[in-house]
């Protein structure tokens, strides 16, 4: 060990010290964008709600069909209910990504996962 | 009977040049060899010799073996005009400016472990722009910044070790330029 770091004059130490605070100067490029932070509920492509995903709450969405039911949990949101013959904004789930989107077509509905930067502008399944 | 002969005069410096850029076309392969997990993360092995060749025969020696290296080395992988080929120059390109720019610091404080790392994260910068630019046009890219820098300053740190190692252990032949 000590016949290496003999090998290492002082400047080295510098230049070691420098490459490793840029290392810790990128570090919090890893969570760009990666947490889920906000729910955007529209309807009829206005926005309905904005909430943090920090408590546990209920939002009832009015639209042509009827009501659709959207909760919101910490780091996660789900439509549970929607009039809709199909279904399809009910069974994708939590949402936990930013990024991620349900949308209720029929009832003119989606609930959006946001991060601090927008990761995406869509996605597609 | 050839109606015309094209002597080509092969000098010491040009022999030289053709066995360090072998050198380094072996370790390239080396490289490509081991495992990575993650396209970009490689040991840069190859850039010992081009260290070597920089303390030892100047900046102009070590332009031309590391340009055969990337030349021959994509050649053999397989990946010539590919865009890993692109990368590979690039990111070349931009180290070996750095070297020449980093070889006039002074040699008393700064040794062949800082012109590793300064390379190496010249590599992995020119590399990451030239992706951004071309390859993948979204700022995404950059999410992987940490990574490529960490393993810039180990494999730097590592390859300039050796690199220093190798100079210490081999006195110079001839008058260091």
């Amino acid at each position: 060990m000590r016949q290496w770091a003999a090998l290492l004059r002082p400047g080295d130490w510098l230049v070691i010290a420098g490459g490793a605070a840029l290392v810790g100067f990128t570090l919090p490029l890893l969570w760009q964008g990666g947490f889920a932070e906000r729910a955007i509920i529209r309807q009829n492509g206005q926005i309905f709600a904005e909430t943090d995903l920090l408590t546990r709450r209920e939002f009832a969405v009015p639209g042509p069909l009827g009501t659709t039911h959207i909760a919101i949990e910490p780091g996660r949101a789900r439509v549970v209910a929607d009039p809709g013959p199909r279904q399809y904004c009910v069974r994708q789930g939590w949402l936990a990504r930013p990024g991620e989107i349900a949308i209720c077509a029929p009832n003119r509905v989606s609930v959006q996962i946001a991060g601090r930067t927008k990761a995406y502008d869509s996605l597609s399944y | 009977m050839t109606a015309s002969v094209t002597e080509l005069t092969v000098t010491a410096e040009d022999r030289r040049v053709a066995w360090l850029a072998t050198a380094a076309v072996a370790l390239s392969l080396v490289d490509a060899a081991i495992p990575s997990p993650l396209p970009g993360v490689k040991p840069g092995l190859a850039n010992i010799v081009t260290l070597v060749v920089l303390m030892r025969y100047g900046w102009g020696t070590a332009v031309w073996v590391s340009g055969l290296r990337v030349l021959a080395g994509s050649l053999l992988l397989g990946y010539f005009l590919a865009p890993g080929f692109f990368l590979s120059l690039t990111g070349t390109t931009l180290s070996l400016a750095t070297l020449g720019l980093a070889r006039h610091l002074p040699g008393r404080w700064f040794g062949p472990v800082s012109l590793s790392i300064l390379a190496a994260f010249a590599h992995i910068g020119g590399q990451l722009l030239l992706a951004r630019l071309w390859l993948i046009p979204h700022n995404g890219v950059f999410m992987l910044t940490p990574v490529f820098a960490t393993a810039a300053l180990v494999f730097g740190t590592i390859n300039g070790l050796i690199a220093a190692k190798l100079l210490a252990d081999t006195p110079a032949a001839e008058p260091d330029r």
